[in-house]
């Protein structure tokens, strides 16, 4: 296919990150590549310490890949300036890290960093969209676990990012809460089309969400395919 | 009781010292068995400050005899020294040690120029090199503390920071948070100071020159002006320091380096 005709929004390209640490190199992750079509989801799959956090913290390029490189709608993501990069390309964490003060002004913090006020009803209507109408005036400090991570998820979802990378969403959370933001990711997603790269340690999840499949293994690629192709032996 | 063992104004000086060196090896001994991981270093601190002094009692003695301005280079090298000793207290920030010298040479140096331009502190040895030193010496505590306070900030707060990053903000907007922290915390004890001022604490400069015949009245009132320029030097240099620091600890591409 040539590059006119490459509809990818996110495609890496044998990306890979090395470390020199006082011990010698290290390499945390070597040429894994895929490309993603606008609206699928890639689940990240893989034992602890192979490598998927790394991988999606340079998606978010909060890590810099030491080789290869990744590209969005075609271009050289090292070529396009950070902070509208990391706009257009959302991540919810494993924890919530909300800042000190109310649901709103974390809601609000992402389009203020580019210049954009979000009109109250504009952030009441992201705090429903995840399950929180009503919590808009809440101290972050007083939110249970499940709450503040929805609280993230509206966060990173008022910058209207083209692009979400979710790093174990769910697991540090109860399994009620695990289901229910399961879903909740699951439907926002999918109604906004938004590309999302999801990682998770679990197999079921993976095959409950997934377009497509990533299997990592000490910092490589040992498997890329549909979920059925992959999860199904 | 010493007095009687010791006849010359410096013995009895080496033995006083000896008898204060005692007590807080025994205090850092007490300390070292309550689990603080201070008792090993003390005794090695104690005597480095001893020959320190002492060679620059020596050195003081020689100066006086010297024009006024070759304050001006012992103040630098003071300056110098004490970016050093910053440095050791945050091994772990890059380039902390140009940081701490461009930030005490703007606070420290700045505050001490301008107040010899305008004869507050006057141009002379006896003058200028123990206030100067009170200034620097100062000023260097103070911007440990605000660095050691800073680099703890941003590692106990790591995800907060790239959350932040990670939602499109400046690196210098991220750390914001925790820059504004360490300038307060930096800054309690120089505030602390100014307002106990000879309430809870009488200075030892003040009681210097009053001991040495100056008016009590005129004594206070140069405490006072020291204090201010220690609060004032400490206050620039890490006002300094919160639009340097920012750059130490991110990339070029806005990422949190490790710092560890
Ligand atoms: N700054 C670093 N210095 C040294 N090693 C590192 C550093 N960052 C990551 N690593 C190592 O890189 C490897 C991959 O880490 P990564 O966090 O990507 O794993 P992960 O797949 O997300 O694991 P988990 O499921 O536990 O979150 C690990 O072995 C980790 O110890
Ligand atoms: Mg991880």
């Amino acid at each position: 296919m040539s590059n006119f005709m490459n509809t990818d929004v996110l495609q890496a390209v044998r990306l890979s990150r090395t470390l020199d640490l006082a011990s010698g190199p290290k390499c945390l992750l070597r040429d894994v590549s895929f490309r993603l079509e606008q609206g699928q989801i890639l689940a990240v799959l893989g034992p602890s310490g192979a490598g998927k956090s790394t991988l999606l913290r340079m998606l978010n390029r909060l890590d810099e890949p030491t080789d290869g490189t990744i590209l969005f709608h075609g271009k050289d993501y090292r070529e396009m300036d950070t902070r509208h990069l990391r706009r257009r390309i959302g991540m919810v964490m494993q924890h919530a890290y909300l800042f000190p003060g109310t649901s709103a002004e974390n809601v609000r913090y992402g389009p203020a960093q580019h210049g954009d006020g979000l009109a109250d009803t504009q952030v009441s209507e992201l705090m429903r969209h995840v399950g929180m109408a009503g919590y808009e005036d809440r101290d972050v400090a007083n939110l249970s676990g499940g709450e503040a991570q929805r609280v993230s998820i509206a966060r990173a979802l008022a910058n209207q990012p083209e692009v979400l990378l979710l790093d174990e969403p769910t697991s540090a959370l109860d399994d009620a809460s695990k289901q229910d933001i399961e879903r909740l990711l699951v439907s926002l997603v999918r109604e906004r089309n938004t590309t999302c790269v999801w990682v998770t340690h679990d197999v079921s999840q993976a095959k409950r969400v997934a377009d497509l499949v990533l299997k990592l293994e000490g910092g490589q690629a040992a498997g890329l395919g549909t979920p059925q192709e992959l999860l199904d032996a | 009781m010493l007095r009687l063992l010791f006849h010359t104004q410096v013995s009895l000086g080496l033995g006083q010292a000896a008898a204060v060196a005692v007590l807080a090896i025994l205090v850092a001994r007490f300390a070292a068995r309550r689990g603080a991981n201070i008792g090993k270093e003390i005794p090695l601190v104690l005597l480095r400050g001893l020959v320190q002094i002492l060679l620059v009692g020596l050195l003081i003695a020689a100066l006086l005899r010297g024009p006024w301005w070759t304050g001006i280079p012992v103040l630098a090298a003071m300056i110098f020294i004490a970016s050093t000793i910053v440095r050791r207290r945050v091994p772990e920030l890059p380039g902390a040690y140009t940081l701490s010298l461009l930030c005490m040479c703007a606070g420290a140096g700045g505050v001490l120029t301008v107040m010899t331009l305008l004869g507050i502190v006057e141009p002379k040895i006896i003058i200028l090199i123990p206030v100067g030193s009170m200034v620097i010496a100062q000023n260097m505590n103070i911007q440990s503390l605000f660095l050691n306070r800073f680099l703890g900030e941003v590692r106990s707060h790591r995800g907060e920071i790239e959350s932040a990053l990670a939602l499109g903000a400046a690196a210098d907007r991220a750390a914001e948070p925790y820059l504004r922290a360490s300038f307060h915390a930096s800054l309690i004890p120089a505030t602390d100071n100014l307002r106990s001022l000879g309430i809870v604490w009488i200075p030892g400069m003040m009681a210097g020159m009053v001991l040495s015949g100056s008016s009590p009245v005129y004594a206070a009132l140069y405490q006072f002006i020291i204090l201010g320029m220690i609060f004032t030097a400490g206050g620039i240099s890490c006002l300094t320091a919160t639009y340097l620091a920012p750059r130490r600890i991110f990339t070029p591409q806005q990422q949190l380096r490790p710092l560890s």
